[in-house]
């Protein structure tokens, strides 16, 4: 019998479906500051030859290096986890004050069966935190949920020029063990 | 020997746009943007007004996007030391086609002439070197600019450039504010669609 903090839907395969929209939406640069939750889904693109995968020291890094390349004529995605979004706020407001297609998919901290307490503010406040930067946001706590917000947020900012956030809830990604 | 004369940036900046050729060139916010814009405006030129930290990043990604044109990044010394993070995320990457050019002149211009990092210690050329650029000089006088603009041209390799410049105060001259006109102006420049 699973225990209460096993992930919700485990069966369905979320990373492999967020790479294969990323496909999808033609993204050819795939920008991160590393997160557990998002390990796999940078070895898919890695992996890929039609995109470029750019280890950043900083997230607001990301948002710069993006709206480069939408300069360029290409897309791109963002990957952080919560505490990165925080260094993010400033360099926000290139994307309000050019208005270029920003998608970011946020891996969550801070929000449920936390075992680090230090984690907790940044992630309390990282749905606030896009908002007040005019980013629109979802999150995804079932597998199930994953791909159609997904479709939904990339539709909206690449159709739309805005800027979203799809948050991938701690209950997705699963319990971080500390003794592991 | 006798004393150098210290460059002036819209010199340096003049010289350095001057047969240009297929470049695109992004500016730090700041008086690195009056100086592009006083080179002549151009619809290869994007001007940042604010994003503080950012103009390097956006260089990294614009050269990745086009990589048989020449980009060129030209900041102050302020808004380098804020992204210097970069210049890491940029030298494990080394793009060929980008040029980091930091107009130095040791001080925050547009905030009241405050000292900055540079002039007490802080050595740019040896950070970008250390992040594996693969050319890192500094420029301290005209031929030194000329070389800068054929290295640009020919894009043979990831360069950072600091060209110490004076203190002199100059006139404002301000390109649009127009954050959305700029970017499609940019990209229909590369036959891209307005978005």
């Amino acid at each position: 019998m699973p225990d209460s903090h096993s992930k919700l839907d485990p069966v369905v395969d979320w990373p492999e479906q967020i790479f294969a929209r990323f496909q999808q939406f033609d993204l050819r640069h795939v920008v991160y500051v590393p997160d557990a939750g998002h390990s796999r889904l940078i070895q898919l693109a890695q992996q890929c030859d039609s995109m470029t995968t750019v280890a950043l020291t900083s997230e607001e890094e990301g948002i710069a290096y993006l709206a480069g390349a939408w300069l360029g004529g290409e897309r791109g995605v963002l990957l952080m986890q919560s505490s990165g979004v925080g260094n993010c706020i400033n360099l926000l407001s290139l994307q309000v004050s050019i208005k270029f297609p920003l998608l970011m998919l946020v891996t969550m901290r801070g929000q449920w069966a936390e075992f680090n307490p230090w984690q907790v503010p940044m992630g309390q406040a990282t749905d606030a935190a896009l908002q007040l930067m005019d980013v629109l946001t979802w999150q995804a706590d079932r597998a199930a949920d994953v791909d159609a917000l997904l479709q939904g947020a990339a539709t909206m900012a690449f159709e739309g020029d805005a800027s979203c956030a799809l948050l991938l809830g701690q209950r997705l990604i699963g319990e971080k063990r500390w003794n592991k | 020997m006798s004393a150098r004369v210290p460059l002036q940036r819209r010199e340096v900046v003049a010289s350095l746009l001057t047969e240009r050729d297929d470049w695109l060139v992004v500016s730090g916010l700041g008086s690195p943007t009056y100086d592009v814009a006083a080179a002549g405006d151009h619809e290869q030129n994007f001007y940042l007004w604010g994003a503080m930290g950012g103009a390097a990043m956006i260089g990294f990604g614009l050269a990745s996007a086009q990589p048989k044109k020449s980009v060129v990044v030209i900041t102050g010394d302020g808004e380098m030391l804020m992204g210097m993070g970069s210049l890491a995320s940029i030298g494990i990457a080394r793009p060929p086609n980008l040029t980091i050019i930091v107009l130095d002149n040791e001080h925050y211009a547009e905030t009241g002439m405050q000292a900055s990092h540079t002039g007490v210690g802080v050595d740019l050329v040896a950070v970008a070197a250390a992040c594996g650029f693969e050319q890192s000089c500094a420029v301290a006088d005209m031929p030194g600019v000329l070389a800068l603009r054929e290295s640009i041209t020919a894009r043979n390799g990831l360069c950072f450039a600091s060209v110490k410049i004076d203190t002199q105060p100059v006139e404002r001259v301000l390109p649009t504010r127009d954050g959305i006109y700029n970017k499609n102006r940019f990209r229909a420049a590369l036959g891209l669609l307005p978005g």
